[in-house]
């Protein structure tokens, strides 16, 4: 059983607010290269256990290991240097600065560390626009975030993450408050990313989540109810009857 | 378009009221010109605080103290160790990035409200330290540097700190240097990542930023420019004394900032000035000169919420740093 390792693994996680157990003894495995869903009723802890990934909550119990090192103890800003984004449920764009400049301080930082100094407004202005492009705000590049609609404040979200060029980019609900064809805008864009990138998305809509996801976990109270290809999950008795409402 | 270097508007701008000062230290009547020369000392104050509490978001109630160790960084080791002003001024500047470094880190662990208490504690300590230590620093009655002692040396000859034009034209250097300084600052990278973390700490952290080493670094740069603002003060006017360490000292940057305008370049010398020439207006007609200052104040936050230059740049120009 000498598989390849993966790019992320949870080995025991668990996160207690109080008395509730918000995420419970959770192993979890992402290879390299998959687009991965989470879905699960609300509060069954999807949320709660995407950050513990990203480092934004720290872990009671277990570990998280992304590409053979554990990161359980690193800070957050650390885990996205290391390769972990992640884009907000809740959009939180820099509501003052330009879509631009919201990407560009994306872009900084990672140009900032790939050649300590070397940090030149034309490269700046090249990733940044790049970003930008890739989810279709290029002509949007001065405006103000804040001015922007709701369903183009997401996208500059996702151009965010992107910016930072992860290995690994974790979606919180990206298609919460888009319009159907925004929606369909948007797979195209996330299946495009996933040709470059391991996604771990949190979604509700279930046609987004058959349309991207080449594996599928659905969690409840905190546990991993089950796990498996779109079609396996759709069959699944149990997945039902707990939230497909049979 | 990436407006990583500042545009010829903005460079034309800073020159112009840099040149405009210049001018003024020939027009200006001897009184007036002595008030302009504090208030560019004092701006430097300003300015220092305005990286911190304007860009960063931090605000402190304690800045008093960095002024006042670059105050007696210098006027200390010149009174008691007769050192010259080259370096006092030097021991001033590193008093205060020292204190910066020591208190942002204590204090940064916290935010908000806490953060200004903490701020504010250490500020008294500080404060209470200068009258503790009352040998050295004779406390409010404070020291007055001989005239002697305020000479800048250079290769070429030598520069008599207590002539008023002599002073007026160091004052203003002083200032230019600070002033290019900020605005290379903020239109840097490291400017963007600093407002980006006042608008939302949270996203910043989720973008990879050592969000605390970026406020330290902030609040040690606003400590070494406040700093220079007090050792300036030193050795130009003379006097070291523990008021300029007191509670006033940490409020009085926090309004000049506010009425000029916060998280401008220019907002802090304008707020300076206009608060200047308030009280200095108000108490030449009546003793109760506070009255006058409060309710200016309360009308410049009614019809200027976002302080002078702040309101003018929301209203009429945009490309205002």
């Amino acid at each position: 059983m000498a598989a390849v390792s993966p790019l992320l693994e949870t080995r025991g996680l668990a996160r207690a607010f109080g008395g509730l157990r918000a995420v419970d003894g959770v192993d979890f495995a992402l290879p390299e290269g998959e687009t991965h869903a989470i879905i699960g009723p609300n509060g069954a802890g999807k949320t709660t256990f995407v950050s513990l990934i990203c480092g934004r909550v720290a872990p009671t119990e277990g570990r998280v290991v992304f590409d053979g090192q554990d990161i359980s103890q690193m800070p957050a800003h650390k885990r996205v240097r290391a390769g972990i984004a992640y884009t907000f449920q809740i959009t939180s764009v820099f509501a003052n600065l330009t879509a631009f400049d919201n990407v560009a301080l994306a872009v900084q930082r990672q140009l900032i560390d790939d050649h300590a100094r070397g940090l030149s407004a034309r490269a700046l202005t090249e990733h940044g626009m790049d970003a930008l492009e890739k989810v279709g705000l290029a002509e949007h590049a001065q405006k103000v975030a804040g001015n922007l609609s709701y369903g183009h404040q997401r996208l500059l979200e996702v151009a965010m993450g992107l910016a930072l060029r992860p290995r690994l980019l974790i979606l919180d609900e990206p298609t919460q408050g888009l319009s159907d064809s925004e929606i369909e805008n948007f797979i195209a864009l996330v299946r495009q990313i996933g040709e470059e990138a391991t996604v771990l998305l949190i979604e509700h809509n279930m046609d987004v989540v058959m349309a991207l996801a080449e594996r599928i976990t659905v969690m409840e109270q905190g546990r991993i109810l089950a796990q498996g290809a779109p079609a396996e999950i759709r069959a699944n008795q149990a997945v039902q009857q707990a939230y497909l409402g049979g | 378009m990436t407006r990583l270097t500042p545009s010829a508007k903005t460079i034309a701008l800073h020159v112009g009221v840099v040149l405009l000062l210049l001018a003024l230290n020939f027009l200006l009547p001897e009184y007036h010109r002595g008030v302009f020369a504090r208030v560019l000392v004092l701006a430097v104050f300003a300015m220092g605080y305005n990286l911190a509490f304007g860009y960063t978001g931090l605000l402190s109630l304690g800045h008093a103290m960095f002024f006042a160790a670059g105050l007696y960084g210098a006027g200390l080791t010149i009174y008691h160790l007769e050192w010259s002003v080259w370096p006092a001024f030097g021991t001033g500047l590193a008093a205060g990035a020292a204190l910066a470094l020591v208190v942002g880190f204590l204090a940064l662990r916290t935010t908000g409200v806490a953060f200004m208490i903490v701020t504010l504690m250490f500020a008294q300590v500080f404060y209470l330290m200068t009258l503790y230590f009352t040998t050295y620093t004779r406390g409010e009655e404070g020291l007055v540097l001989p005239q002697a002692s305020r000479v800048l040396e250079f290769p070429g000859g030598a520069l008599d700190l207590s002539d008023p034009s002599t002073r007026y034209l160091v004052a203003l250097s002083l200032f230019t240097l600070v002033l290019g300084a900020i605005l290379f600052l903020v239109r840097a990278p490291y400017g963007r990542s600093l407002i980006a973390i006042r608008e939302n700490e949270e996203r910043m952290r989720m973008l990879g930023y050592d969000v605390f080493a970026n406020k330290l670094m902030s609040m040690v740069l606003s400590g070494i420019f406040c700093a220079a603002s007090g050792a300036a003060y030193a050795v130009l006017f003379g006097y070291v004394g523990s008021g300029f360490a007191a509670i006033q000292y940490s409020i009085l940057p926090l309004l000049w900032v506010l009425v000029g305008g916060a998280a401008t370049t220019l907002g802090p010398l304008i707020g300076t000035l206009f608060m200047f020439y308030v009280i200095d207006t108000a108490s030449s007609y009546t003793t109760a000169h506070l009255l006058v200052v409060g309710l200016v104040l309360i009308g410049v936050i009614l019809f200027f919420p976002k302080g002078i230059t702040g309101t003018v740049r929301e209203r009429w120009l945009p490309w205002l740093p």
